[in-house]
């Protein structure tokens, strides 16, 4: 039963990774990221983590996808690509080098030693068990993310506001 | 049965190679971040796997830590393509070359 489970989302998070690239509208590479986001976060609750998978639904698939989507909207229609390439090799090269890396990788993996999962503790992934490490060992990580939020919304505010051209700012009010 | 680690981590390289290769062909600006969300995702499923295998809640934490970050990528690289939009009138990242040689 697990092993289907496995094979489904496996195969539907291979279908949106390929469904990323593939798209020709970025609005159904945006479909696709989140069949992949949700197949993931299949895989994460069959790993015994609950906590993770429940953050992966909330953050990646109800924020940073729809925030995606949003600007997408916003930049309607002209977001295709142009039909020069100029540079002609690297699309070759490319699927070359991915492959050479994808040999790499799978090799080291199924090489490898320490094949057989542990047997998880009970209680592991949950929010309890990882809270508790969140707000010891990782304490200060932790407050430092916040700070590296907030950073964040302020440069999207910064870096996204409109321009004012110099001539509408002689009618701006002085600054206090 | 009990599925091996090895499973979760061919997905995991697949998929990263998958966005790799995004980033490396496509040219629209958003799609190419969209591959880099690919990429940190597989990395993340990789992190699972091993706290898993390993039965270490660290990784998971890592996981918690690389969904903030990549929360604020998102936010100001699409911040960033707003504004390239907005003075190149273009996401193609081909027509944003002011560093080319």
């Amino acid at each position: 039963m697990e092993f289907v489970v496995f094979v489904v989302a496996a195969a539907g998070a291979l279908a949106g990774g390929v469904g990323v690239i593939a798209s020709r509208t970025p609005v159904r590479s945006a479909l696709s990221l989140l069949l992949v986001l949700g197949n993931l976060a299949v895989m994460y609750l069959l790993l015994s983590a609950q906590f993770i998978a429940a953050l992966q639904v909330i953050v990646y698939a109800g924020a940073i996808v729809v925030l995606f989507l949003f600007v997408i909207m916003l930049l309607h229609m002209r977001t295709g690509e142009g039909r020069v390439e100029k540079l002609r090799w690297q699309r070759p090269v490319s699927y070359v080098l991915s492959g050479v890396f994808l040999s790499a990788l799978l090799w080291a993996i199924w090489t490898g030693t320490g094949t057989q999962v542990a047997t998880s503790p009970a209680g592991f992934g949950t929010v309890e068990s990882v809270g508790r490490s969140l707000f010891t060992t990782f304490l200060l990580p932790f407050e430092i993310a916040s700070v590296v939020l907030l950073v964040g919304i302020i440069a999207a505010v910064v870096v996204g506001r409109p321009v004012v051209p110099p001539s509408a700012r002689a009618h701006l009010p002085p600054p206090e | 049965m009990i599925i091996p680690a090895q499973y979760y981590l061919t997905i995991s390289a697949v998929l990263f190679t998958l966005g790799m290769v995004g980033v490396l062909v496509r040219r629209n600006a958003l799609v190419i971040f969209m591959s880099i969300e690919l990429m940190l995702n597989s990395v993340n499923l990789t992190f699972v796997t091993f706290a898993r295998q390993l039965a270490a809640i660290e990784g998971q934490v890592a996981v918690f830590f690389v969904v903030v970050i990549a929360a604020v990528e998102v936010v100001v690289g699409l911040a960033i393509i707003i504004a390239i939009f907005r003075t190149r009138s273009t996401v193609d990242i081909d027509d944003v070359d002011l560093l080319r040689g």
